[in-house]
């Protein structure tokens, strides 16, 4: 049986993957929106490396309600891509700055 | 023993997908790359018996998800390349960043394996004897019910909030007007009329 710190590892890796992506790919703002798939997929390995090796299975309800979220906030973030290329023609994160923020 | 190889080789393919999607030129790789992360990391769910959540990955994340960015990245007339003009500049402070992290959540997690962790309580032991999506239906529709009901309404909202983000009037069109039809009667658009011999029809 494989150990649960091999599932922990894998996981770390995934998550960093997921954070550097989003330095690597600063102006690409669809990339980054794949990144932070990436970081929330490495959660879900994490959940269910838990909820596996402690025998408990609410890890992988939480897991179920990591990937709704995922899900709700891929179709907002996209939507938002969207009507911001409609207005710009771009989707270069460094002209995000109507708004002075 | 094949689970170890198993294992190691969805490992090591998530990895490298995952490596490959952040590095990748054309997005539309990027978008290739992930939906073949997403199917190993839901082998290594497989691989330690979480089914139900294996599917729910490939179904949700490859059928919806990855189809939705496919979809979007190809909606758009962009140029990428000019988007990756400024790489070189965060690559050093982006890997360092990501390199720092992974060292410490990696001595994070054998400094959990160093100590013992024992759970005193489990809210829902796992049955060997019931199947994984049995066992998940039955604690879903039970005791996280109400949690289940409001994922739902994330989802509802989440699918209105981008129907009303992304939808514009368009004006200009000439759309059929199916009311109008139908309250159209003959009279008001025919005229029948009986012209006589050698006359024509005045319109």
């Amino acid at each position: 049986m494989i150990g649960l710190i091999h599932y922990l590892v894998v996981s770390a890796i995934l998550f960093t993957l997921g954070a550097a992506g989003i330095f690597l790919n600063r102006r690409n703002l669809i990339v980054i929106l794949m990144a932070i798939e990436l970081i929330l997929l490495s959660v879900n390995i994490n959940l269910v490396a838990f909820s596996a090796y402690l025998g408990d299975l609410v890890g992988q309800v939480f897991a179920m309600f990591v990937l709704t979220v995922a899900a709700g906030e891929a179709a907002i973030g996209l939507a938002i891509l969207v009507i911001y290329y409609r207005g710009r023609g771009t989707i270069a994160t460094d002209d995000v700055n109507r708004m002075k923020g | 023993m094949i689970q170890a190889i198993a294992f190691y080789l969805f490992a090591a393919i998530v990895i490298l997908a995952g490596a490959m999607t952040i590095s990748s030129r054309n997005p539309v790789h990027s978008v290739m790359w992930l939906i073949l992360a997403f199917f190993n990391a839901a082998g290594l769910m497989v691989l330690v018996g979480a089914e139900f959540i294996a599917m729910l990955l490939v179904i949700v994340y490859v059928g919806a998800v990855a189809v939705l960015f496919l979809f979007v990245v190809m909606m758009m007339d962009i140029d990428f390349a000019q988007l990756r003009t400024e790489v070189a500049r965060y690559a050093a402070i982006g890997l360092g960043l990501g390199a720092l992290l992974a060292v410490e959540v990696m001595i994070a997690a054998f400094a959990w394996n160093s100590g013992k962790v024992h759970l005193g309580r489990r809210v829902a032991p796992i049955d060997p004897a019931m199947p994984n999506i049995q066992a998940l239906g039955h604690l879903l529709y039970s005791r996280y019910l109400f949690l289940f009901e409001a994922a739902g309404f994330i989802l509802l909202v989440a699918m209105i909030g981008a129907i009303v983000l992304t939808h514009r009037e368009r004006t200009g069109t000439r759309p059929q007007n199916v009311s109008r039809q139908v309250a159209r009667r003959p009279e008001d658009a025919t005229r029948n009329v009986k012209p006589p011999v050698g006359q024509g029809v005045e319109l």
